[in-house]
């Protein structure tokens, strides 16, 4: 039996019909076509999936789609504004926070709740907020530079 | 040259990944595409007594179901092994099949016993659950010690002893001499333990053919498109390889575990046609943990023997390293030809002798993982040298020092020689150490521990040097080896029309950041901006036929090769200008992007030279048009970079919990042409040597159940396991390369480990502990803090 949804992703409003089983983040990838957002894990671990759901990060793997219906989505082919990089995308860049990319919009958008909840983070907080993230490849140095970057730029 | 060489510059790979652009495998959507799941073995070892795949067939939205059997009945043996040991009495190694599907007995859990494709992917897996197989369950064998001894359970029926072969390398009768005249024996028995590589995508691939052309297309999120593409048609499936092309686009990360021709390859392949579909298939994480080439898995008894003076004799060594249950790609090199031959390590010891038995056991594959052999080298080198110190009472650097091979530049004096097969290119060893010591006030440090050990604090001090060796190379030395393949590597450099240069490699790039390093050379030699040049790879359709990136062996053996198309570029380029500005080759010189007469202002643009070689009305006679070079390199000798690394730990007198308090790393990896992107190979090398000391390691039970088969139970290091890391160089250039470069991608995994478990031991030697098996979690920190009735 399949439910209809609607909700607002980037911005954009987008209606489908769904089984009740369906995660998010393969409504995401596979009906939207919004593929930034990756699947690392089957077990809450990893993080790659994270997105903002009305402001919160949250792990799209671990939410059915149904339970985002009127839901405001952001992911992270949402970040950027009129061509201009958000400043932690730019602080990535910048301070070399991505080798392979994979981790990476899962990484941006948890740190964009840890600088919502703290926008002057010590390196210890940062540390912290990214727990829930895996990334297998920068040794996480680099990606704490680029969480400090977009702290003092969005100070 | 231009200035780009030797500057950080910023990745131009960057934007697509930061902005949800990439195109990894999973991301791909083919009109018609189905997707699979994989029936795999819930046990390490069974009989397959029945199959049976009719409700699974008759489900709605299911495409087709294949087995084991179907392989068998279509003749396909398996995916093949790319490195031949032979015994030490000659006999040739013990090579077993790898079916695609197992038809007769599931020899690991996660073995591929059925496929079952649908519309999507809740339909497979839904479907999956429906098809029935009966299993005889057998008695396992996980450890390879235990595999190889008489009456243990055989994984394969007509290998005797579980062994697929046994190996030794130096000089047997010199080494157990040394040991009789010791003055001084160190002696270690250890597990290095399973790690399962965990590439945060992952792998994924997908088949697809058409019918009309008889064309195949597989994308396979794989470090290796060519040699994929070369063993999947010639040994697994026997078509035409022009008529297959292997696409590897963004990958997530490989750590070696991407290297190796896997049975879903040839699944998607063959699938594809009996559907005349495109069928995807994705692993789930815990296929990814049962499935993806683990690393390591030696059970080893080390030995060195000193003099009265602390000067190394000997180094003695058994090991039984786990294959797994199947030869894996390039499995019987990793023990063997990349860790023998590593044992002389940077000290100047005169005897050395390695036995080996590589055993098979009903556990998942063992290949090539982040530094494959050196680490293990590294591992217990490094670990006996702080031992012996301490047992010999003597500072752990000072006895390093004492028997470090004296500096060689490989130009001036000779590259150094070994006992163990290779000749090292240039190395200063003492070099590096100074500078660690230096950075991390060696001094102070310890005196700081002093003041902890006062304060009832548990603070240590560990060290690791080691050399490794890149770019495994010449081919014939290789092939001489073992190696079914060449290694050497290739590249088309392409001038447009326009003066744009599109590089074509056979290097691929997972993270490694190649679209920018390549195009930081090419750019600097023609003086052009960079944002002239393109990086293409991982595509056989566009790229010449590659080797891949491992080892780190991509700017060494990849980069070289690049050098040597643009090489022929400048040397055409400077005749076409020649001929514009009418005067000799000889009388013209090449910087700054124009090709300027000696002496003169007269000159003539890159861009234009490029124009004038595909619009060629004025032109010099007898040359082609054109200006584009392949170019293939085979080099010399591998690459050996090396360093000094410190690590600081204090322990938590109540938990056992080891925090690391800093880490200094100082690599000697030759010329950098990207400084950034070289660190930030060292951190990700460093996280995944700690996490092996301190949080990593494979489990499986007697019955060879994966008791760690999700990131749940797997632990790898998170952001707050670490400190920032404090990472220097020194410079010791290749001397054999044209760009005078080393390899970077392996050298923190390599020195990681041993630095970190030294610094443990060393903060735990007053308590007695004089080791502790990895990972050394805070339960076996504190049980061996206990253990001597502290
Ligand atoms: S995919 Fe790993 S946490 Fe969601
Ligand atoms: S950049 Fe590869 S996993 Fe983080």
């Amino acid at each position: 039996m399949k439910h209809s949804i609607s909700m607002t992703v980037n911005g954009k409003e987008y209606s489908g019909e769904v089984e009740p089983r369906v995660l998010l983040v393969h409504f995401i990838r596979d009906h939207l076509g919004l593929t930034g957002t990756h699947i690392g894990c089957d077990t809450t671990q990893c993080g790659a999936c994270t997105i903002l759901m009305d402001g919160a990060a949250i792990k799209s793997c671990t939410v059915f789609a149904v339970q985002a219906e009127g839901a405001q989505i952001t992911t992270i082919e949402g970040m950027a504004s009129n061509g201009e990089l958000h400043p932690l995308q730019e602080g990535f860049h910048e301070e070399h926070g991505l080798q392979c990319g994979f981790c990476t919009p899962g990484m941006i958008m948890t740190s964009v709740e840890l600088l919502n909840q703290n926008p002057n983070p010590t390196e210890a907080e940062i540390r912290h907020g990214l727990e829930g993230n895996y990334c297998r490849c920068t040794g996480y140095h680099n990606i704490v530079k680029a969480v400090q970057y977009a702290a003092s730029k969005q100070a | 040259m231009g200035n780009l060489i030797g500057q950080s510059v910023k990745r131009v790979e960057d934007k697509r990944f930061i902005t949800g652009k990439g195109n990894y495998v999973d991301d791909i959507k083919i009109p018609g595409m189905t997707y699979a799941q994989i029936v795999r073995s819930p046990y390490a070892h069974a009989k397959i007594v029945k199959v049976d795949t009719s409700k699974a067939e008759a489900h709605a939205g299911v495409v087709a179901v294949f087995t084991g059997k179907d392989f068998a009945d279509a003749g396909i043996g398996g995916v093949p092994c790319g490195w031949q040991v032979d015994f030490k009495n000659g006999d040739t190694m013990r090579e077993p099949p790898h079916p695609i599907l197992v038809a007769d007995k599931a020899r690991h859990v996660g073995d591929g016993v059925a496929i079952v494709i649908a519309e999507d992917r809740y339909i497979a897996k839904d479907a999956s659950e429906l098809v029935e197989v009966e299993y005889e369950v057998l008695d396992a064998v996980t450890n390879p010690a235990e595999a190889i001894k008489e009456g243990a359970p055989l994984v394969h029926d007509d290998i005797p002893n579980n062994t697929s072969f046994d190996w030794e390398l130096g000089d047997k009768v010199a080494t157990d001499e040394a040991f009789e005249n010791a003055h001084h024996i160190t002696t270690l028995e250890f597990v290095n333990q399973r790690l399962i590589p965990n590439a945060i995508e992952p792998r994924s691939a997908i088949g697809l053919y058409n019918e009309a052309t008889e064309e195949y297309t597989l994308y396979t999120s794989s470090q290796n498109p060519h040699l994929i593409r070369l063993l999947m048609c010639a040994f697994v499936l026997g078509i035409p390889e022009h008529k297959v092309r292997v696409v590897s686009p963004d990958v997530g990360g490989g750590f070696g575990s991407k290297i190796h021709h896997y049975t879903e390859e040839v699944l998607v392949i063959w699938c594809s046609k009996q559907i005349n579909r495109p069928v995807k298939w994705t692993a789930e994480r815990n296929e990814s943990f049962m499935t993806d080439c683990h690393g390591r898995d030696h059970v080893t008894k080390a030995e060195m023997a000193f003099d009265e003076e602390g000067m190394l004799l000997g180094l003695r060594i058994n090991t039984k390293a786990n294959m797994g249950a199947y030869l894996s790609t390039f499995a019987p090199a990793v023990p063997t030809y990349l860790h023998g031959t590593l044992l002389q390590g940077l000290y100047t010891t005169p005897a050395i002798h390695i036995d080996l038995t590589a055993a098979f056991t009903h556990t998942n594959v063992v290949d090539a993982y982040r530094g494959a052999g050196r680490p293990e080298a590294a591992f217990l080198i490094e670990r006996l040298m702080d031992t012996a110190a301490r047992e010999m009472n003597m500072d752990p650097a000072e006895l390093r020092r004492k028997n470090f091979i004296p500096p060689f530049d490989g130009v001036e004096q000779p590259g150094y020689q070994t006992q163990v097969a290779l000749q090292y290119d240039s190395g200063n060893y003492e070099g590096v150490l100074n500078k660690a010591l230096e950075l991390a006030d060696y001094k102070g440090l310890r005196e700081e521990q002093k003041k902890a050990r006062e304060e009832g604090r548990i603070m240590g001090i560990g060290f690791s040097t080691y050399v490794e060796a890149c770019g495994i190379a010449p081919s014939a030395l290789v092939g001489a080896l073992g190696a079914r393949a060449g290694l050497y590597e290739a590249a088309n450099v392409r001038v447009e029309p326009t003066g744009k240069v599109t590089v074509f490699t056979g290097s691929h790039s997972h993270g490694q950041g190649h679209e920018t390093t390549f195009a930081q050379i090419v750019a600097d030699n023609f003086g052009i901006p960079l944002e002239d040049v393109k990086v293409v790879h991982g595509d056989t359709a566009s790229v010449p036929f590659g080797m891949g990136t491992y080892g780190s062996r991509s700017l060494a053996v990849g980069g070289s090769a690049i050098m040597l198309s643009i090489e022929k570029i400048k040397a055409k380029g400077g005749r076409i200008a020649a001929h514009l500005l009418e005067c000799s080759v000889d009388d013209l010189e090449f910087a700054d992007g124009k090709w300027t007469v000696k002496g003169t202002d007269k000159s003539v643009g890159f861009g234009d030279v490029s124009l004038t070689a595909y619009v060629p009305h004025n032109y010099p006679d007898g040359e082609e048009p054109g200006l584009e070079f392949s170019s293939f390199y085979d080099p010399a000798n591998f690459t050996f970079p090396f360093g000094a690394h410190i690590a600081v730990v204090e322990i938590d007198k109540e938990t056992g919990k080891v925090e690391l308090k800093r880490y200094i790393a100082v690599d000697d990896v030759g010329n950098v042409i990207n400084p950034m992107i070289v660190d930030g190979q060292v951190h990700g090398g460093l996280a995944q040597g700690i996490g092996q000391a301190l949080l990593e390691g494979a489990v499986y039970d007697e019955a060879g159940q994966l008791l760690t088969g999700s990131m749940l139970d797997y632990t790898m290091p998170r952001a707050d396991d670490f400190p920032m890391f404090e990472v220097d160089r020194t410079v010791t250039p290749c001397p054999h390369n044209p760009l005078g470069v080393k390899g970077a991608g392996e050298t923190g995994t390599i020195a990681s480990t041993p630095a970190v478990v030294n610094a443990v031991i060393d903060a735990l030697s007053p308590m007695g502990v004089k080791d502790i098996r990895m990972p050394m979690t805070p339960e076996r920190v504190w049980k061996a803090m206990h253990q001597n009735g502290n």
